[in-house]
C-alpha cells in the first residue's frame, strides 16, 4: 500500500499538470472503465511533422487513475504520433513505478487506451491497444 | 428495549463460517462487510454440497436408480424449503433459476412478450439493480413499451406522492426492488403492490436483498412474483429463486426449451411440462440446490427475526459511527427505514482507493456503481464504497472500519 499510494501518485492525483482542455484541438478521445466508472477524456494538438504539442486530460477517477493520465501526457510531449502508438502497458507501470493486480490495472491503463485510440483515430478503445 | 433472548449468539454464528477464520495478509484477519454482493458460506452448506458429490450424485427426474432417487429427492426437498421459507402457498410455485437476474429475465421473456404490448406502460423506479432494469429496456425497445420510474427523494426513499400520479397512467406492472442494494433502503412492498393491485398492474419484486435479511412472505405482500438469489443468503451461487402466482405462470409461455421442461415432443411441436418444470429447461443446478436447502435450515435454526434485528442494530452503529468522521457522506435513509447496507464517498478521495487501503487492514467493502449506475448518476456521483452487514458481522468490525477509513485520510494527507 505504502508502494501503491507513494508520493508520486498522491501529488499528481491533487496537483495534475495537464489537468484541462484544448479548443481547438487535432485529437480527442474518451472512455470509462466500466468496473469502477473512471472516465478519462484526452485532447491533443499535434504539430505540422506529427509531434504531439499540446496535451491535456480531463475526467474523474481514483488515484491511480488520474495519476497515470497526468504523467502519460507529461511523457509524451514532443513525440511523434509512432512513438504515442508504440507506448506499451509497461511504459505506463515504469511511469507508475508500480506492479498492479489485474482490477488495478485498469485504472492505470484507461488513460493509455484513450490515448491509442485517439492516435489511431479509432471509433473505440478496446483492451487490445494496452496488452 | 430488547430482550436477551432475541439477540443471536454471535461468536457460535461466526464459529459456523469457516472462512471467518482465515488471515487475508500475514497477521490480518478478514473483516468482511460485502455480503450484499454475496454472502459467506456456513459449514453446513459446504458439507451438504461435499456430501451430494461424494455420494449421491446423480441426474434428476428420470433415473430409475438409488442415486437418481435419492439426488431428486433432495433437489426436490430444497424446494419445499424455499417455499415454506417464503410462505408460498405451494412449492410448485417455486421456479429454480440461475439467480435473481435470470428470474426477473423470465418474466420479461416469458410474461412480457406473451402478454405486454406497443404503448403499455411498465412502471419502475430510480432505485433498481441493473438486473430489475435492463431486461424491461430490452423488452421495450422490442414491444415499443413506456417505462416509467418512481423518482428517488433526496433522503432515498421511494416518492410515493408520484407512484399515485404514475398509477394513473394504468400500468400493466410495477416492478421494484425490496431493498436497495446501495442506500439500504427498505421499501414499503405491501403498500406499493396493494396500489399496484388497485390500478389493475402486477406486481413484481426484486427480493435479492429482502429475502436474506428479513423476513419475506409472499402470501402476506400479496405479490406477483419474486426473485432472489441462493448466494446472498449462505447458499451457493449459480441457482435463485422466481416464485410466481400460479395462474400467472400456468398462462405464460416456456422461457428455455428442452429436456425436463416437456411433456411430450413431436418433430415439430411440443406440449410443456407442467409447474415448475415448464420453466426448468435441461440439467439444473442440482448440488447447489441442495446447498441451498441447507442454507435455509441454517438461517431458521438461526431465526430470521433475529437476523433482521441484529442488522437493525448494526446498521444503526455504523451509521452513526460513519457521520462522525469528518468528509464522509452516507448516502440512504435515517436507520429506521434502512437494511444492513452503508454506502459511502469520502470528500476527494476516490471508492476505488478507499477500498483498496481497506483491503491492507483485511477490510472487504465494494466500491463503484454496484450495478446501480442511474442512482448514482441521480446524486451527481460516479461511485459509491459500500459496506454491508449480515448476520456474522460484529460492532467491533465496524470500529475498525472507521479506524481504517481514518487510515485512508491520513494516507492522503486529509
Amino acid at each position: 500500500m505504502d508502494d501503491l499510494y507513494r508520493e508520486l501518485i498522491i501529488d499528481r492525483y491533487k496537483n495534475p499538470q495537464y489537468r484541462g482542455s484544448l479548443d481547438p484541438h487535432d485529437i480527442a478521445f474518451e472512455d470509462d472503465n466500466p468496473l469502477c466508472g473512471d472516465h478519462i477524456k484526452i485532447e491533443l494538438r499535434v504539430d505540422p511533422d506529427h509531434h504531439v504539442s499540446e496535451a491535456a486530460f480531463d475526467g474523474h477517477g481514483c488515484a491511480i487513475s488520474q495519476a497515470s493520465a497526468d504523467l502519460l501526457l507529461e511523457s509524451i510531449q514532443g513525440k511523434s504520433l509512432d512513438e504515442v502508438k508504440a507506448l506499451t502497458k509497461q511504459d505506463v507501470l515504469d511511469m507508475l513505478g508500480l506492479e498492479l493486480g489485474p482490477v488495478r490495472l485498469k485504472c492505470a491503463l484507461l488513460s493509455l487506451k484513450v490515448l491509442k485510440a485517439g492516435v489511431y483515430g479509432l471509433g473505440e478503445a478496446s483492451d487490445e491497444l494496452v496488452e | 428495549m430488547i430482550n436477551q433472548s432475541e439477540l443471536l449468539d454471535i461468536q457460535r454464528v461466526r464459529a459456523d463460517f469457516p472462512i471467518l477464520a482465515r488471515e487475508v495478509h500475514p497477521g490480518v484477519p478478514l473483516i468482511y462487510l460485502d455480503s450484499t454482493a454475496t454472502s459467506q458460506k456456513p459449514e453446513m452448506v459446504i458439507q451438504a454440497m461435499d456430501r451430494y458429490y461424494r455420494q449421491t450424485n446423480a441426474n434428476i427426474h428420470r433415473g430409475i436408480h438409488v442415486l437418481a432417487e435419492e439426488s431428486t429427492a433432495g433437489y426436490e426437498a430444497a424446494r419445499v424449503k424455499v417455499a415454506g421459507f417464503i410462505h408460498a402457498p405451494s412449492a410448485r410455485q417455486v421456479i429454480f433459476t440461475r439467480n435473481a437476474t435470470e428470474a426477473i429475465n423470465l418474466v420479461a421473456y416469458s410474461w412480457g412478450r406473451a402478454f405486454l404490448s406497443h404503448g403499455d406502460v411498465v412502471l419502475l423506479t430510480e432505485m433498481e439493480h441493473h438486473s430489475n432494469l435492463v431486461p424491461w429496456q430490452i423488452l421495450a425497445a422490442e414491444k415499443k413499451l413506456r417505462l416509467e420510474f418512481i423518482p428517488v427523494t433526496e433522503d432515498g426513499l421511494l416518492d410515493l406522492g408520484v407512484y399515485h400520479s404514475l398509477l394513473e397512467l394504468q400500468p400493466k406492472l410495477v416492478a421494484f426492488t425490496h431493498m436497495s442494494n446501495v442506500l439500504g433502503t427498505i421499501n414499503p412492498a405491501k403498500e406499493i403492490i396493494r396500489l399496484a393491485h388497485q390500478a389493475g398492474a402486477l406486481a413484481l419484486v426484486d427480493g435479492a436483498q429482502s429475502v436474506p435479511h428479513f423476513a419475506v412472505d409472499v402470501t402476506d405482500l400479496d405479490v406477483d412474483f419474486l426473485a432472489f438469489s441462493a448466494h446472498k443468503m449462505c447458499g451457493p451461487t449459480g441457482i435463485g429463486v422466481l416464485y410466481g402466482r400460479k395462474e400467472l405462470l400456468e398462462a405464460m409461455p416456456p422461457f428455455l426449451g428442452g429436456g425436463d421442461m416437456i411433456k411430450k415432443v413431436l418433430l415439430r411441436s411440443f406440449a410443456p411440462n407442467e409447474l415448475p418444470h415448464k420453466f426448468e429447461a435441461g440439467t439444473p443446478a442440482i448440488a447447489e440446490a441442495i446447498g441451498f436447502g441447507a442454507a435455509i435450515d441454517f438461517l431458521q435454526s438461526v431465526g430470521i427475526e433475529k437476523i433482521a434485528l441484529h442488522e437493525q442494530q448494526i446498521v444503526a452503529y455504523a451509521l452513526e459511527r460513519l457521520e462522525e468522521v469528518p468528509g464522509v457522506k452516507v448516502f440512504g435513509p435515517s436507520a429506521e427505514y434502512r437494511g444492513g447496507v452503508t454506502a459511502f464517498t469520502l470528500t476527494g478521495i476516490h471508492p476505488h482507493d478507499i477500498s483498496q487501503i481497506l483491503d491492507e487492514q483485511g477490510i472487504a467493502v465494494r466500491a463503484g456503481h454496484h450495478c446501480a449506475q442511474p442512482l448514482h448518476d441521480k446524486f451527481g456521483i460516479p461511485a459509491t464504497a459500500r459496506a454491508s452487514f449480515y448476520l456474522y458481522n460484529t460492532n467491533d468490525e465496524v470500529d475498525k472500519l472507521v479506524e481504517a477509513i481514518y487510515e485512508v485520510k491520513h494516507i492522503f494527507r486529509d
